[in-house]
């Protein structure tokens, strides 16, 4: 049994919706419990789409388990394909319904129903959402790709040709993504054969085998469907996810070569203004930020790769909740010479990202709202996903038009932060306190005595609300105090590193139980950490 | 005079059907977001599966990120091999729980679903941790959806109180109490009423605090407060409490009807009455008279959700002269919406259960003014040309007494006032 308050990824059969309602012509009949039917808003208000789920449940009841629930089963699957007439639908059950055992797949073979129907069998209580995506996908896959056939060479003065697969219902930039990738790759001369599950019908699945690869952009949901094809119809996939300049130049170089084109007119993308902002002088100050970033799998790797190499921060953390991954997050946070955070438990990551003492979170939602409780700068990189991830304008993440989305996103909050910080700087001169009127409005002081003017703070870092998350032992040991004069000195430091220099001289102090912060210790510690 | 001929299918005035099929509601663990906020220093451990978690965050919102009340007990397959296991591994997470939370005084195991199916023993396992956890009470309910629709979780919940509510002592005089739980400004507004009717010793159930249970005996005449607490009422009513009949305070007329009860039952007089609400009722009128300009002659549509449906109806046909399509509702208490049913235009069709297709056909086929409806159904309709109010805001919003009748109309307004206003 595991405490939780807030779960990354919901449970497998919400993969399973993911791909159902990204697909066309395709109908899912669930059996499930009423309060599953919960699932419904994730993409009516979240994704804010115009049409329901292509889902039926079941709704069985208390009162049902006694009689004859398979019986309901069946009858929902009968008049959900009577009303819906999709061409092909996929059968499972929730967490409550995989205990009560009715055997959905059995259950409809035996209604014998004139279209595919696919059984899914996701174990609710082993596996997750991105899991049950990308089992989904497969199977759905497996059964309507067509019997396994060599790939046949292509005719000569034929375009090459291509599927996309991983873009789903509810995911992260998704719906950009592919419009990003699909100009690269007819700038490239290669053209799309299928997309899915995003916008396929189960006939289109049919037609995946007639293209010469596959473009895996969402290894989390499409791997093992592309595994699949390789190894039944002879199609190779891509490996490079295009996040950041320098993958999306990896991502060209790498298609290009499946599909026997030149790269060379598209590498370092026209459009791509990442380089040159990230080159501009006025960026000097991003370099060995300290970022943590945390993700599904392909999004952390990816962002956390741009981060250092191409906006020159230092990644200080990096993890990932989907254990799927864990082997290629570990790897890649070797190359950062640190340790991969590989954990769904919120609490865990919050207790590394204090711990890290990062200056910019990547994240996800849940870091956001870590972020602002430790008022360290963050933006959102990743799914689970939130009303905010589906902006009205136009924002991928990949291809060179997405680096540069990324360059934005990576830097604004930071911009942000330097400006929280001047308003905490200036808060205790005279004219711009909390009791002055603002000037442009002629400055009339409010009626507020000096005493109520707030003393400035140097540490962005409020108490919690609630029971604070007690972590390592050091954190909660008192500082050594400061004596005056040396308290005097930190003031004269530069506002934007008097919060590190402050927290560096007090580790400082601690790591040698010194008793008191004098001029000397502050000194000494900018000596020890100046190396 | 002759009497006047019942349409066909009336049942008590209403054009009445019941429904079975798929429905789309929430399960009762939904309560949780609302009860945790009442009740200030219980705290909510469901005992279900990840869906449970996926679903209260995604009911909850933004509330999930403060460190709330309210956490999952993720069931896993090890649980799944063997119940003793299942049950220490709940001892082990409550207990770790407490001590993180030394400000919880109340524990709530809640049921889920999958806990019920695999008759995981919760009233056994609340018995077991109220002994070693004292002085923290730990109590059960199930909120699971194969038992529980939505508001029936609040139910549930109050109805695991009243057991452990004080005795009142039986030479007590006659004491009122209020049930179901309302945003605090509302109870505090129907304390000033209560008080200027010269009713003083009136009490909540839930109260804020666990400490702070009002006790109930012989002499405790109850209201409710909500239509969907049938099984806490037929818990107090087992310890001697007497229910006042009455329609619910949503709107003017029902605020005025449900206070009636009470100024009845207390020996209230007439001018008293009128002098201790006429203020309100006064206000009420102010604010609803430039909403029946917008919602009267409206055709309005109501998906079944909280069981708040016919007093929603009932409120929007008489004090705005909206038209009723349909009021569905999860279910129709009789007995307790006896008030409301009598009240409802004749012929209003009333539909109890849910097949989701049939009745979103019916639906379509009237192009109703307004549907109200879940989450799930808002946009789909919407994007069909249909205006819509999601029903859960009628939950967290207060709606109840004389001076959020204007507040009310303007939650069924405003989705009107906004289509009109878009030129998009």
């Amino acid at each position: 049994m595991q405490l939780t308050l807030w779960t990354y990824e919901g449970p497998p059969h919400i993969g399973a919706m993911r791909v159902a309602t990204a697909m066309t012509g395709l109908h899912y009949v669930l059996h499930a419990p009423q309060g599953d039917t919960y699932a419904d808003l994730l993409f009516t208000m979240i994704e804010r789409r115009d049409t329901r789920p292509p889902v039926t449940y079941t709704t069985f009841r208390a009162q049902d388990l006694g009689r004859d629930t398979a019986e309901l089963f069946k009858t929902s699957v009968a008049a959900a394909y009577a009303r819906f007439q999709p061409q092909a639908m996929i059968v499972g059950a929730s967490c409550t319904a995989e205990l009560i055992q009715d055997d959905p797949g059995g259950l409809a073979k035996a209604l014998d129903l004139p279209i595919p129907v696919i059984p899914l069998e996701l174990p609710a209580y082993q596996k997750k959402e991105n899991w049950g995506a990308s089992e989904t996908f497969y199977r759905l896959v497996r059964a309507l790709a067509g019997a396994p056939a060599p790939r046949t060479a292509r005719e000569p003065g034929r375009r090459p040709l291509c599927n996309i697969l991983g873009p789903t219902a509810l995911g992260f930039r998704h719906r950009d993504d592919l419009i990003e990738i699909r100009r690269l790759l007819d700038s490239l001369g290669i053209d799309v054969n299928v997309v899915a599950p995003l916008g396929a019908s189960p006939a289109d699945l049919g037609r995946l085998k007639d293209a010469d690869f596959n473009v895996v952009l969402y290894p989390e949901t499409a791997r093992s469907a592309a595994e699949y094809l390789k190894k039944n119809f002879g199609q190779p996939f891509t490996q490079e996810v295009p996040l950041g300049v320098g993958a999306t130049n990896r991502f060209v170089a790498e298609v290009a070569a499946l599909a026997g084109v030149d790269p060379e007119p598209i590498l370092d993308g026209p459009g791509s203004r990442l380089p040159w902002y990230s080159r501009s002088v006025d960026s000097t100050y991003l370099t060995a930020k300290r970022v943590f970033v945390f993700g599904d799998a392909t999004h952390a790797i990816g962002i956390a790769r741009m981060a250092a190499g191409e906006l020159g921060f230092t990644v200080v953390g990096l993890g990932t909740y989907g254990r799927e991954f864990a082997r290629e997050v570990r790897a890649e946070a070797a190359r950062h010479g640190i340790e991969a955070l590989i954990t769904d438990d919120y609490l865990d990551v919050e207790a590394a990202i204090r711990a890290a003492a990062p200056e910019l979170v990547l994240g996800t939602q849940m870091e956001r709202h870590v972020a602002k409780r430790l008022g360290i700068p963050c933006a959102v990189i990743s799914a689970p996903v939130h009303v905010q991830d589906f902006p009205a304008r136009y924002a991928p993440q990949m291809g060179f038009e997405g680096a540069n989305v990324l360059f934005d996103t990576l830097v604004h909050p930071l911009m942000m932060g330097l400006e929280e910080h001047l308003l905490g700087m200036f808060r205790e001169d005279p004219e711009f306190h909390d009791g002055v009127g603002p000037s442009h409005l002629g400055g009339n002081p409010r009626a507020v005595s000096a005493a109520d003017v707030p003393e400035v703070l140097e540490t962005a870092d409020p108490a919690p609300a609630t029971a604070p998350i007690l972590l390592d032992e050091d954190v909660v040991i008192t500082a050594a105090p400061w004596a005056p004069e040396a308290e005097k000195e930190l003031k004269k430091i530069p506002f934007f590193v008097r919060g590190k220099a402050r927290s560096n001289t007090e580790k400082f102090a601690r790591e040698r139980r010194l008793p008191l912060i004098t001029l000397e210790t502050l000194y000494d510690a900018k000596a020890h950490y100046g190396r | 005079m002759n009497a006047p001929v019942p349409p066909p299918s009336a049942c008590g005035g209403i054009d009445f059907h019941q429904e079975h099929g798929q429905r789309a509601v929430f399960c009762g663990l939904t309560g949780i977001v609302w009860l945790h906020r009442k009740i200030q220093d219980a705290f909510f451990l469901v005992v279900g599966s990840r869906t449970c978690a996926h679903l209260i965050q995604s009911a909850a919102g933004v509330m999930i990120f403060a460190e709330p009340r309210f956490a999952t007990a993720i069931i896993d397959e090890r649980d799944l091999a063997g119940i003793a296991d299942a049950n220490e591994e709940l001892d082990r997470v409550v207990t770790r729980l407490i001590e993180r939370r030394p400000d919880i005084k109340l524990l709530f195991l809640v049921g889920s679903c999958p806990s019920e199916v695999i008759k995981l023993d919760l009233s056994r396992a609340a018995q077991r941790l109220s002994g070693r956890l004292a002085p923290v009470r730990v109590l059960n309910y199930s909120g699971s959806g194969i038992e529980t629709t939505f508001t029936q979780g609040e139910d549930a919940c109050l109805a695991a109180l009243v057991p452990e509510l004080p005795r009142a002592p039986a030479e007590a005089a006659p004491s009122l109490l209020i049930v179901g739980a309302l945003a605090d400004v509302v109870e505090d507004q129907f304390l000033r009423i209560f008080a200027a009717m010269g009713i003083a010793d009136v009490r909540f159930l839930p109260a804020r605090r666990a400490g702070a249970m009002p006790a109930i005996g012989r002499g405790t005449r109850y209201l409710l407060a909500q239509p969907f607490l049938a099984e806490t009422a037929r818990a107090l009513d087992e310890r001697g409490a007497h229910r006042l009949a009455a329609p619910f305070p949503l709107g003017a007329e029902g605020t005025t009807g449900w206070l009636q009860a009470a100024a009845e039952a207390f020996g209230v007089d007439d001018t008293t009455f009128a002098a201790a609400t006429a203020a309100g009722r006064a206000r009420a009128e102010t604010a609803l008279a430039p909403h029946r300009e917008k919602l009267g002659g409206k055709r309005v549509f109501f998906f079944p959700d909280s069981q708040l449906e016919v007093p929603l109806a009932r409120f929007l046909a008489r004090e705005l002269g909206a038209n009723l399509v349909e009021v569905g509702t999860p279910y129709l208490h009789r007995a307790h919406l006896a008030a409301e049913i009598e009240m409802l235009p004749a012929g209003t069709r009333v539909t109890e259960g849910q097949s989701l297709d049939d009745q979103m056909d019916r639906c379509r086929a009237a192009r109703p003014d307004l549907t109200v409806c879940g989450l799930g159904l808002a946009n789909p309709l919407e994007a069909e040309g249909l205006s819509t109010k999601w029903s859960i805001e009628l939950l967290f919003t207060p709606v109840q007494g004389y001076e959020q009748a204007g507040d009310l109309a303007e939650l069924f307004a405003r989705p009107l006032r906004r289509r009109a206003l878009l030129e998009v």
